[in-house]
């Protein structure tokens, strides 16, 4: 077989010649180069910035690092020491909240729009909605919970923090939540309905299940976004420079507002807190998202 | 109620019935199929029989899941896909507006042509479709599950691991754990919608030793691309094209002397 084929083209060379080496010109190879070089040079310039912003934060960070942090609490304009022990329990205590709000809206909308909402009207205003609350400026939402309860309510409370984080944390556990529902094969919920399950059974048991390592992932992220965020707590939570009230009314103490607080201070001791308490910040979100990851690969693998 | 759906309609169920000593399980009367605006299925009439296989073949497209997919109303999944006329499950039109889809469902099985195990253990791949409606003791839910995996030959492979995750099974594993998963419900009729096209010539044949044996309890529709596959396993087979039934009858005589042109020359390979 192989032997008539070469003896045919040997016969015919003229009309089936093999094209000539170097048809690629010179400028392909250049450019294929050239991007090569460009894009690694920005994601070196990327990685480099982080890594700098990293290490800035650990230098000045382990510095302010000592017992004291973890116990005391935050120190007054012109007293020595302190720590930002309330300011961690406060920031433990709002995102929380703010979680705890968030997952069951956040899960049951995203829920709404994969599996109830394909095609519908609803479902696409929904998500359009969701998209711009995802973009929307943190302050904005900060002054939309001030006039919501702030104002009713008489004054600066944890309840109103927690509330305005939980209002960032929505959009992201919506669309987390919708993006890992619409990897579930349809086939898994065909082979449910097909014995004979409702919806509601199909979703819970099998949709949900599926996708479950997903859908965690995505609130842990949330949990990381709202952790560091600043704008929602100054007309919400505030700050507070004593233990707060276990009612959680009046001003909380929380990480991020006390850094912005105390970095811009002119005292010593409260801006190395502010490097700490950023420090800290910092760390546990990094914790939170290698978890994330860590849990997503392991599904993968299965 | 056999005689009277024998007696109705074409020359095919007559063609069948000199065969046929079983009653009519299925009727379908002037089925009609609709995916938005077109129709896929024409007017379809067709018996299936009480305990026997019928395979549905036909080059792709010709409608044959269609028709499968509108005896367990799973089109109805998919809100612009609707059917007309009648399917009748003993008597019973499935297609009317006061039966229970879900009910439907656990009466007519289905097993499909990808795999589809849960993510979940063997066994809870196997008590998820008995839970849906039966109450039981833990004990008697064992039994269950150990029936279903018998039946389905998958037991000796499966008893050792019964808490592992379904998806940890080969390909031909995970087919046999659905139709163990689709028999614990205890049907009357399973459909089967190539269900060994992702799989290698030795679960296949696993595969078709078991449908052979199940037919003794279920009445069994099949749908298949593998003209052996039909002829080997079948006892009834309806030829479609085009979304119209070309010819039905026993498959003995659809392969040997088939009475339509097209039939003999699809199952020749001269198209499809």
């Amino acid at each position: 077989m192989m032997d008539t084929v070469l003896q045919h083209r040997l016969a015919t060379e003229p009309t089936t010649a093999p094209a000539p080496w170097g048809r690629v010109r010179r400028s392909r190879h250049v450019a294929d180069r050239a991007l090569k070089i460009i894009c690694t040079l920005f994601t070196v310039l990327g990685a480099f910035v982080l890594g700098w912003i990293l290490l800035m934060l650990l230098v000045e960070g382990i510095g302010g690092l000592s017992p004291a942090v973890f116990t005391e609490t935050t120190p007054g304009p012109g007293t020595q020491g302190g720590g930002i022990a309330n300011a961690i329990v406060g920031s433990l205590i709002l995102t929380v909240l703010g979680i705890v709000v968030a997952t069951p809206v956040g899960v049951l909308a995203g829920t709404f729009l994969a599996e109830y909402g394909k095609g519908s009207k609803l479902a696409e205003v929904i998500r359009f909605v969701n998209d711009i609350l995802l973009a929307a400026p943190s302050i904005l939402i900060g002054l939309f919970v001030y006039m919501l309860m702030v104002q009713p309510m008489g004054g600066y409370s944890g309840w109103a923090g927690g509330v305005a984080l939980a209002i960032i944390a929505v959009p992201v556990i919506v669309r987390t939540t919708e993006d890992m529902l619409r990897l579930v094969p349809g086939s898994l919920r065909e082979a449910g309905a097909a014995l004979g399950a409702p919806m509601s059974t199909v979703i819970i048991k099998i949709s949900w299940k599926a996708a479950r390592a997903g859908m965690v992932t995505g609130v842990l992220l949330a949990t990381a976004r709202i952790a560091g965020e600043t704008a929602p707590l100054l007309f919400t939570a505030l700050n507070n420079n004593f233990w707060f009230s276990p009612t959680l009314m009046g001003g909380v103490a929380n990480l991020p507002v006390m850094i912005f607080q105390f970095a811009l201070s002119p005292y010593e001791n409260w801006r190395e807190l502010a490097w700490a308490g950023a420090l800290i910040i910092t760390m546990s979100i990094l914790a939170l998202s290698i978890v994330a990851r860590l849990l997503l690969r392991k599904d993968k693998v299965r | 109620m056999s005689t009277i759906a024998l007696n109705t309609s074409s020359a095919v169920g007559k063609a069948a019935a000199g065969n046929a000593e079983a009653p009519v399980r299925i009727a379908v009367r002037n089925l009609n199929f609709y995916y938005g605006d077109f129709r896929s299925l024409k007017d379809i009439n067709l018996d299936f029989y009480d305990r026997q296989v019928t395979a549905l073949i036909g080059p792709s497209g010709c409608g044959k899941s269609t028709l499968l997919r509108t005896f367990n109303r799973i089109y109805s999944l998919y809100p612009e896909q609707r059917a007309d006329g009648e399917i009748l499950l003993d008597g019973q039109n499935v297609l009317s507006q006061n039966i229970d889809v879900n009910e439907l469902r656990a009466r007519v099985g289905m097993v499909f042509q990808k795999p589809t195990p849960f993510p979940m253990s063997i066994y809870d791949n196997i008590a998820f479709g008995i839970k849906l409606y039966e109450r039981l003791p833990k004990s008697e839910l064992d039994g269950r599950v150990e029936e279903a995996l018998r039946k389905a030959a998958l037991w000796d492979e499966a008893k050792d691991k019964l808490r592992q995750s379904g998806m940890s099974l080969s390909g031909g594993q995970q087919q046999r754990l659905c139709i163990a998963r689709t028999i614990a419900q205890k049907p009357e009729v399973i459909l089967l919608d190539e269900p060994t096209s992702a799989l290698d010539p030795i679960s296949t044949g696993k595969i078709e030793e078991l449908i052979e044996q199940l037919r003794s309890e279920f009445t069994i529709v099949i749908v298949t691309h593998n003209m052996q596959q039909a002829a080997r396993i079948s006892q009834f087979t309806a030829f479609m094209y085009l979304g119209e039934l070309v010819e039905f009858g026993p498959t003995t005589k659809m392969f040997m002397n088939p009475a339509k042109k097209q039939t003999q020359d699809y199952i020749t390979g001269r198209f499809g």
